[in-house]
């Protein structure tokens, strides 16, 4: 009984920490004037992210997360950063345009629109099991599933995946065709 | 182990969905304009996660994982529009770039 306290306290503190890691990351990320410090908070936004999804029991998701979006993903970020050259954006200078003020209007309605809905609709019936499978989130368990019920979501991702890809070489391999035809001409 | 309940999680998921949103409307650089858009992904996932732990069920990682498969293709072709948009010398401005002539 004791242990199982101090767990669920265990818990919760890692709940705190985490999610206020995760949402201080994100309003940094989209208040930084600098395109890099605003890439490297998302990156601790995604860490902070996978703990949350190993709180949920879902540890393939957890280790996809670090993997693909904190490794791959954000590397690519950080050298089309670097490539571009950081260009400094100072978002909020000069007071209050009526284009600022009507986004935070809207995000705001957003925000408070999912948290209505969430209190209404589901207040009280909110409350996961406290059991769960050992094998739940295990990625013998996800990779059945995707090989059983969901195998046509895990094909048309590959397809999906190979779109982007070529669509990249072509957006890549086009401007440079273009610029060596007008450094033919001239 | 009773931790933080779904409700918890998808106050998160909101917020963090609000924060992209805002960073999506107000900021002007399209990288950033691309990393506020991985943040609203991540708020929807951690919604779906949220969710697929609260009914037991499968279904709600493997969609998580395909957003995250689209999220990966989708920062491909956006950063590639991006060095194509450098390689042109244009501004690297969303509201500059309210043309599609090439």
């Amino acid at each position: 009984m004791i242990l199982a306290s101090a767990g669920n306290i265990v818990v919760w503190i890692v709940w705190v920490g985490a999610g206020f890691a995760c949402l201080a990351s994100g309003v940094a990320v989209v208040s930084f004037s600098n395109p890099f410090y605003s890439a490297l908070a998302l990156i601790g936004n995604l860490g902070s992210l996978a703990v949350l999804y190993l709180l949920l029991s879902a540890e393939f998701v957890a280790a996809a997360q670090v993997l693909v979006y904190a490794g791959a993903v954000m590397v690519m970020f950080l050298f089309v950063i670097a490539y571009v050259g950081p260009r400094m954006e100072t978002p909020w200078a000069g007071g209050p345009s009526w284009q600022s003020v009507a986004a935070v209007l809207a995000a705001g309605s957003i925000f408070l629109e999912i948290i209505v809905a969430v209190a209404l609709k589901a207040g009280g019936r909110l409350s996961h099991s406290d059991h769960v499978n050992s094998t739940f989130g295990s990625p013998g368990w996800i990779g059945r599933l995707f090989l059983t019920d969901h195998l046509l979501a895990f094909e048309i991702t590959s397809i999906v995946l190979l779109i982007a890809a070529v669509g990249g070489v072509i957006l890549g391999s086009h401007t440079q065709r273009r610029s060596g035809e007008e450094a033919s001409t001239s | 182990m009773s931790g933080p309940g779904v409700a918890w999680y998808l106050g998160i998921s909101a917020f963090l969905f609000g924060t992209g949103a805002l960073g999506v409307l107000v900021r002007r650089n399209p990288i950033i304009v691309l990393l506020s858009l991985e943040i609203m992904l991540n708020g929807g996932n951690l919604a779906l996660i949220a969710f697929s732990r609260h009914a037991h069920n499968g279904a709600g990682q493997i969609f998580a994982l395909a957003v995250m498969a689209v999220a990966a293709s989708e920062v491909c072709v956006g950063l590639g529009l991006v060095v194509a948009i450098h390689r042109r010398r244009l501004a690297l401005d969303v509201d500059r770039l309210s043309e599609l002539r090439g």
